[in-house]
C-alpha cells in the first residue's frame, strides 16, 4: 500500500495485532466469575501512574463519575486520556492534575454550557500536552479496529486537513479504487471505565438508550471496569441475551455504584446536575477555586455515597429523575444568564 | 403569507435556515440553532424528513430542546437509538443529505476552525476541537455553517484547518480523497446567507438580511466576498414561523442567547 501522508501526531494505545493477541491471551480471563469489587480497589489495582484511560458514553451522559473522582483521590498521575468527546471526565481530571496528556476529538468544552475553564487554563500553559488531533467518527474507529484485532480501519474522514496533520492516521492509496484514503490506526486503552444501567456479577451488561461508542471501546480495551447503577441476576440477562451490549469476557471488575454518573445524565434515570455542573464551572476559574470545589467534593467525602448526599442526596435525585422523566421543567444556571 | 413585524437576528437566522432544508432528506444536526432550524423546517414545508445525531439518535420526537448531541431527548421515542459508528458509517455510505456546523473562524474557501486560536503548541486560545464537525463536513452531501461574521472569524487564513471547505478550491476535495460532490453548501450569519461560487469555490453572498447594506457585509469580512449584482434580500419570519419557533423553545434556551 502507498503511503501518500502521514499524520504526524503521537501515536497512542497502538499495539501489533499479534503482541495484543498474546496479552489477552495471558491475561484475559474467560471464567465466569463473581467480578464485584468496590471503587477505592478497583482504581487502585486497574489504574496505574502513566496509563492511557478511556471514559465511556459521550460528553455528560453516562459517565463513570464515581472512578473519576476515585481517581483523583488516589492522586494517579501521568495518564494520557482519549479525548472522544470527553467533557467533565476529562475537564475534572486535567483540573486535578492527574491527565497530563490528551488525544483530541472533542476536549476542553461543555457544550451549550460553554468552554472548561481549568482544563483550557492546563493547556494553554502547558501543563496538558494535545498529544495528536482527531475526529470523533475516526476516533470510534480506531476503537472498532482494536476490537476486532486488526491494525488499522481504512475511512474518508481527516483528509486534506490540519485535524489530519496532527493525528496519527495516514493517507494512504487504496489498492482497489485507487484513491486516496485515510486509514486510523487501532486503539486498545490500557483501562476503559464505562457506566451502565444494569449488568450481572459477572460484568454481562446492558444499556439503555444510545450506546455510542461503548460497544467498540469496550472490547478495545484492554482493562474494563463497569460501573453500574445496579447488580441483577444473570437469570435477568438470559431472559433476553439481545440486550446484552458487553459481554462478561471484557469485563475485569464490577463496581454498584447508584447515582455513580451525577452530575452527569443517566438516561431514563436521572438529567444532568445543571445547578452542581454551574458549580464546577464557577469554581474551576481559579486554581483556588478548583482545590477548594476538590476539598469540598472530592476529598471531603469518603465514597460516592457520601457524596450524592452532599449534593442534595435523595431529594435532589427525585427532583433529577422528574426532569428527566418530563415531569418537572429543567432550569440551568447558564439558560437564567447566571 | 404575514410577515412578522418585530423579530430577532436569531429568529431569522433559524426560518433562513430552515427554508434551505428540503422535504425527505435526512438532516445531521447538533444542538442550538441547528437544532431549531430542523425542528421548525419539520414543522412546516418538510414533515418528512429525518433528524439524525452523531451519538446515535435517529428520528426522535424531540419533547424538548436537548443540551447535548447525545443526551435522552436526541433519542426520545426515536426509530433508533443506535451507535456512532452507526450513524457516521451511515453519512460515509451518502445517507445524510445536510449536516450543520458552527464554526470559531471560517476563510474564503468554506475551510473552518473549532481548534485553536494561535499556535498549536501553545494557543492563545485553546477550543474544543473537531468533535464530529470534520466527520459532517467531509462525509455529508451538503454542510451548512451557521457563525457569527466579523473580521476576526472571516479570515483569509485560518489558524488551523479543522474541518474541510473547499479547501484550495474547485477539485481540491476530490484530490484530497473526500467523497465526491460534497462541501460546503451555504453560510449563515447576523448578516446574510452565502454560497460558493460555481467556477472558483469563494465564498458568494447570495442573500442579505433586511436593513443590512453591502457596506455591513464587507465591513464584517476579513477577506473579500464575492458579491453578485444580483443578490436577494431575505424575507423576514412569518408569524407563523415566529409562534413555532417559541412553541419550540419555550424557555428562550437558543432563542434568547
Amino acid at each position: 500500500m502507498k503511503i501518500i501522508e502521514e499524520g504526524q501526531g503521537e501515536l497512542v494505545g497502538w499495539y501489533d495485532p499479534d503482541e495484543h493477541r498474546r496479552w489477552v491471551a495471558k491475561n484475559k480471563s474467560r471464567e465466569l466469575k463473581d467480578k464485584r469489587i468496590d471503587p477505592k480497589k478497583a482504581v487502585g489495582k486497574y489504574i496505574k501512574d502513566g496509563d492511557f484511560i478511556a471514559s465511556g458514553g459521550f460528553g455528560h451522559i453516562r459517565v463513570s463519575m464515581a472512578l473519576i473522582y476515585e481517581i483523583v483521590r488516589q492522586g494517579i498521575k501521568e495518564l494520557t486520556m482519549a479525548g472522544k468527546t470527553a467533557v467533565h471526565d476529562s475537564d475534572i481530571l486535567i483540573g486535578a492534575g492527574c491527565v497530563n496528556r490528551v488525544e483530541v476529538a472533542y476536549t476542553f468544552g461543555h457544550e451549550l454550557r460553554g468552554l472548561s475553564p481549568a482544563s483550557r487554563r492546563a493547556v494553554e500553559s502547558g501543563e496538558c500536552e494535545v498529544v495528536a488531533e482527531i475526529s470523533n467518527a475516526a476516533y470510534q474507529w480506531r476503537f472498532l479496529a482494536g476490537a476486532m484485532g486488526v491494525p488499522f480501519i481504512p475511512s474518508r474522514v481527516l483528509l486534506g486537513t490540519d485535524t489530519f496533520k496532527h493525528s496519527s492516521a495516514k493517507k494512504v492509496e487504496d489498492p482497489y479504487s485507487k484513491r486516496p484514503v485515510c486509514i486510523v490506526p487501532s486503539c486498545n486503552p490500557d483501562v476503559a471505565m464505562i457506566h451502565v444501567h444494569r449488568c450481572d456479577k459477572y460484568g454481562n451488561a446492558q444499556i439503555d438508550g444510545i450506546a455510542v461508542e461503548d460497544i467498540q471501546l469496550a472490547r478495545a480495551a484492554r482493562r474494563l471496569i463497569i460501573t453500574t447503577e445496579e447488580i441483577i441476576d444473570d437469570e435477568i440477562i438470559r431472559e433476553k441475551p439481545w440486550r446484552t451490549a458487553i459481554p462478561f469476557y471484557h469485563v475485569d471488575a464490577v463496581v454498584e455504584v447508584p447515582y455513580g454518573s451525577h452530575p452527569c445524565e443517566m438516561p431514563y434515570l436521572y438529567f444532568f446536575d445543571e445547578e452542581h455542573i454551574a458549580e464546577w464551572l464557577r469554581s474551576s476559574k481559579t486554581p483556588e477555586g478548583t482545590e477548594k470545589y476538590f476539598e469540598k467534593y472530592i476529598f471531603g467525602v469518603k465514597d460516592h455515597d457520601e457524596y450524592i448526599e452532599l449534593v442534595g442526596g435523595s431529594d435532589n435525585i427525585q427532583k433529577l429523575h422528574e426532569i428527566e422523566n418530563y415531569e418537572r421543567p429543567m432550569s440551568a444556571p447558564w439558560l437564567r444568564g447566571d | 403569507m404575514e410577515y412578522a413585524e418585530e423579530y430577532t437576528a436569531t429568529e431569522l437566522l433559524a426560518c433562513v435556515a430552515s427554508h434551505l432544508l428540503e422535504n425527505g432528506k435526512t438532516f445531521f444536526v447538533g444542538t442550538g440553532l441547528p437544532m431549531i432550524a430542523c425542528m421548525l423546517a419539520q414543522r412546516t414545508h418538510a414533515p418528512d424528513s429525518l433528524i439524525i445525531f452523531e451519538a446515535g439518535g435517529i428520528g426522535p420526537k424531540i419533547p424538548a430542546l436537548p443540551i447535548s448531541v447525545g443526551d435522552s431527548r436526541t433519542f426520545h421515542k426515536a426509530v433508533s437509538a443506535s451507535t456512532m459508528h452507526d450513524v457516521m458509517s451511515a453519512a460515509q455510505s451518502g445517507y445524510i443529505d445536510y449536516g450543520f456546523l458552527g464554526a470559531a473562524q471560517l476563510d474564503p474557501y468554506g475551510n473552518i476552525n473549532t481548534t485553536v486560536i494561535g499556535e498549536h503548541r501553545r494557543p492563545k486560545a485553546r477550543l474544543p476541537g473537531s468533535g464530529g464537525a470534520n466527520d459532517i463536513g467531509s462525509l455529508c452531501w451538503n454542510t451548512i455553517v451557521l457563525m457569527r461574521q466579523d473580521k476576526r472569524r472571516f479570515v483569509e487564513k485560518l489558524d488551523f484547518l479543522t474541518t474541510p471547505g473547499y479547501l484550495n478550491g474547485p477539485g481540491e476535495r476530490e484530490k484530497a480523497g473526500l467523497p465526491e460532490n460534497t462541501g460546503p453548501y451555504r453560510v449563515i450569519t447576523q448578516l446574510g446567507v452565502y454560497g460558493f461560487h460555481e467556477e472558483s469555490k469563494r465564498l458568494t453572498l447570495l442573500e442579505r438580511y433586511p436593513g443590512v447594506t453591502l457596506q455591513d457585509i464587507k465591513e464584517h469580512s476579513g477577506f473579500e466576498i464575492v458579491i453578485p449584482e444580483h443578490h436577494n434580500v431575505s424575507a423576514p419570519p412569518t408569524i407563523d414561523e415566529q409562534r413555532i419557533l417559541h412553541e419550540i423553545d419555550p424557555e428562550g434556551m437558543v432563542l434568547k442567547k
